[in-house]
């Protein structure tokens, strides 16, 4: 964006306005439930207490932190070319699809890790087919994306309420999901990563697809900071003249980078499918891909600090149930309100505090440099 | 008669479910032609169907809980304005975030305030709109074809339905024929002619946030006050969503705007309508399908197989004034 705004050193870029805008939005959070009636610090307490209180707390925590650095990767990968891939919850439930074939095709036959690999291929190729369309109808036909992965979302919603009620679901049986998998469709447990720091993951499904998603997010990293595709995507991202200048085909760039992040949005699906649940089930994505956008809003795109933010909002998660544990009144729907404020404040209005910040820190360079001045004299 | 009867069932349930689309739409419009994108048309009506059930309900009075709709919705419109005007920050995320904080906030605070699992009390019938019979209704249904297509179609809506489809050549009227029209296209267009011509593109703007947020609230408490007794949580259902996607399919046109939000209704009346019915030739099709289909001709549409939805030149794009 050209707003012309004074360059700030790097902590407070990347450290100092982030948490600010973060405190804010729990401090608007703070009011809703003192509104509720409730006491937010007890809330907050709560919220801690249920994330981390236990070894299976932990567990839940990074369970879902798992699922949101999918998510979020997928969001990252789209904002570094300049496209706003609002789509990943419609990726990520059609690349359960790939997840439910590999299962249900080999889990009787075969142990977890060959089943495992082909599912993360199933995943990665229809969540890839989700984000094509969008990508590709941008790039040759001029649609915009926002609206074409909006609008896929919801098909992507009605397409699989067909296929879980009509198609995967067994005969004779009245809900609409899979059948349960058989030990080749279940990934095993990360017991042994918290045992080492003497905890006990208990019921909790912290899963092998956690490891997953660090690969994957080092990946990431490569793909943009050390790869001339990322280069190329960035450089499209930053200016789109520039980069049709320097030759870069913008339209192959769109389609690749779309297929890039649908494809992470859809391994988003390997975590509660062959993780939790051991079956595809309706609405099994339960918001994770616009949780996504949060995750990538908050760490700034970059991988090291979508891990934190995941892990955040993993925090709310599994924090939340507990809240609304203790405290009735404060239902799961507190961590959607939390989210859109940590989307409002991250997000739309980033640059809220900024020239505060910058005045602070041009008033403080004045003040030293007017101590140099008068020792020099 | 048979089929004639079901024809006027449905386009009467078509009109029905329209209502908040055309609404919303014509709301969407209001800011979209400005230059301002709002995908937070689905928050907005969510809020004002919240406000005016939970305002209704303590006060009894229908026309109060009409009010607090336009006013919550109002403020909802101010604060995706301050992000998107003031603030120049990404209108698409300000718009995200909208929906998010509010499809939260009214399960939070309706489980609160009136602790029925996220309802607000059912209305009684002094709090909520009453349809309108239009004179000797009665009499005349028994006339054959004419007399159902009076009595039926255009008698026996709420006050809030013949608003809605006024307003369609109201907005044209504002956006075509008014100075404040004339401008607020401009801006959506080119606004640095219109800044040079010493017209505030900021306070421009914001009119039309404020206008979109109006809209939006009559939409709200159509939900709440007229189509149910009460507001039900997550009651708007993406209907914000079609009525985005009723805006483009209309290319952001006021007329075309009516008939693309009367083709999405008649989609989702035809939809239930047809509910495990067989069709002659193709066969029984899918509801998912007829619910997936105003999605999927939105998306045809776009690509540019159905003629071309050109957006307003300057929409998205935050105006920085030259120092």
């Amino acid at each position: 964006m050209s707003t012309p705004y004074a360059k700030l050193p790097g902590w407070v870029e990347y450290g100092l306005i982030p948490l600010i805008n973060l405190a804010v939005a729990f401090l608007v959070a703070g009011l809703v439930v003192l509104l509720v009636g409730e006491n937010p610090l007890e809330a907050a307490y709560h919220l801690i207490n249920g994330a981390f209180g236990r070894g299976e707390y932990i567990g839940f925590t990074l369970y879902y932190a798992t699922t949101f650095i999918f998510t979020g990767l997928a969001v990252a990968v789209a904002f570094h070319a300049g496209l706003f891939n609002i789509g990943g919850e419609g990726q990520a439930y059609v690349g359960g699809i790939g997840v439910a074939l590999a299962c249900l095709w080999l889990d009787q036959t075969m142990p977890w890790y060959v089943v495992f690999p082909l599912a993360i291929l199933g995943s990665v190729f229809f969540g890839a087919l989700w984000a094509f369309l969008p990508g590709w109808l941008q790039a040759k036909r001029g649609s915009h994306i926002v609206i074409t992965t909006i609008m896929f979302n919801f098909i992507a919603s009605s397409l699989m309420v067909y296929l879980l009620t009509r198609v995967l679901k067994p005969l004779g049986s009245m809900a609409p999901q899979t059948r349960t998998f058989a030990e080749g469709g279940q990934l095993p447990k990360l017991d042994w990563l918290l045992s080492i720091f003497g905890l006990d993951v208990g019921t909790a499904p912290f899963n092998i697809s956690f490891l997953l998603a660090l690969v994957a997010a080092f990946g990431v990293w490569a793909l943009i900071w050390r790869t001339r595709l990322g280069y190329e995507m960035r450089t499209m991202g930053h200016s789109p003249s520039a980069a049709r200048y320097a030759g870069i085909r913008e339209s192959r760039i769109t389609v690749i980078t779309m297929m890039i992040s649908g494809g992470l949005a859809g391994m988003m699906a390997l975590n509660p499918i062959m993780g939790e649940q051991f079956r595809m089930q309706l609405d099994f994505v339960q918001g994770a891909g616009f949780v996504g956008i949060a995750v990538a809003l908050m760490g700034r795109s970059h991988p090291g600090g979508i891990i934190p933010a995941a892990i955040l909002f993993g925090v709310l998660y599994q924090g939340g149930a507990e809240i609304a544990f203790e405290m009735p009144s404060i239902s799961r729907d507190m961590i959607v309100i939390i989210q859109g404020l940590v989307i409002l404040f991250a997000g739309a209005l980033e640059n809220m505090f900024r020239p505060a910040i910058a005045r602070a820190f041009a008033m403080r360079g004045q003040r030293a440099a007017a101590v140099v001045q008068t020792r020099g004299a | 008669m048979d089929f004639f009867h079901v024809l006027v069932v449905l386009l009467e349930s078509t009109i029905r479910v329209s209502v908040p689309l055309v609404f919303a739409a014509l709301a969407g419009l209001f800011t979209e032609r400005a230059g301002v994108f709002d995908i937070g048309l689905e928050g907005k009506m969510l809020g004002a169907a919240f406000a005016a059930g939970a305002a209704a309900a303590v006060t009894q009075s229908v026309w109060i809980g009409l009010i607090a709709a336009i006013l919550i919705s109002v403020a909802l419109s101010l604060v995706h304005g301050y992000a998107s005007i003031t603030q120049r920050g990404n209108q698409i995320v300000s718009g995200v975030a909208i929906n998010f904080i509010v499809a939260g906030s009214t399960v939070i605070l309706g489980e609160a305030w009136f602790r029925q699992g996220g309802r607000t009390p059912a209305l009684a019938e002094g709090a909520r709109f009453q349809t309108i019979s239009f004179p000797d209704a009665d009499m005349i249904r028994e006339v054959p074809l004419l007399g159902p297509i009076y009595a039926d179609l255009l008698s026996g809506h709420f006050l809030l339905t013949y608003l809605a489809f006024a307003m369609v050549p109201i907005s044209w009227w504002i956006l075509y024929r008014t100075r404040f029209g004339l401008r607020l296209r401009a801006v959506g267009e080119n606004p640095g002619a219109v800044d040079t011509a010493g017209i505030s593109v900021i306070w421009l703007r914001y009119r039309a946030v404020i206008c979109c947020g109006i809209l939006c609230g009559f939409a709200g408490a159509y939900l709440s006050l007229a189509m149910t007794a009460g507001f039900v949580k997550g009651m708007t259902a993406g209907k914000g969503y079609i009525a985005l996607a009723a805006l483009i399919f209309a290319k952001w046109r006021p007329k075309n705007v009516m008939f693309a939000c009367l083709l999405f209704g008649f989609l989702d009346a035809l939809a239930i309508r047809l509910q495990g019915t067989p069709l002659p030739l193709i066969g029984q099709v899918p509801v998912q399908f007829m619910q997936a289909l105003p999605y999927i001709l939105t998306v045809i549409l776009l690509a540019g197989f159905i003629g071309k939805a050109i957006p307003p030149k300057a929409g998205g794009v935050p105006y920085v004034k030259e120092r």
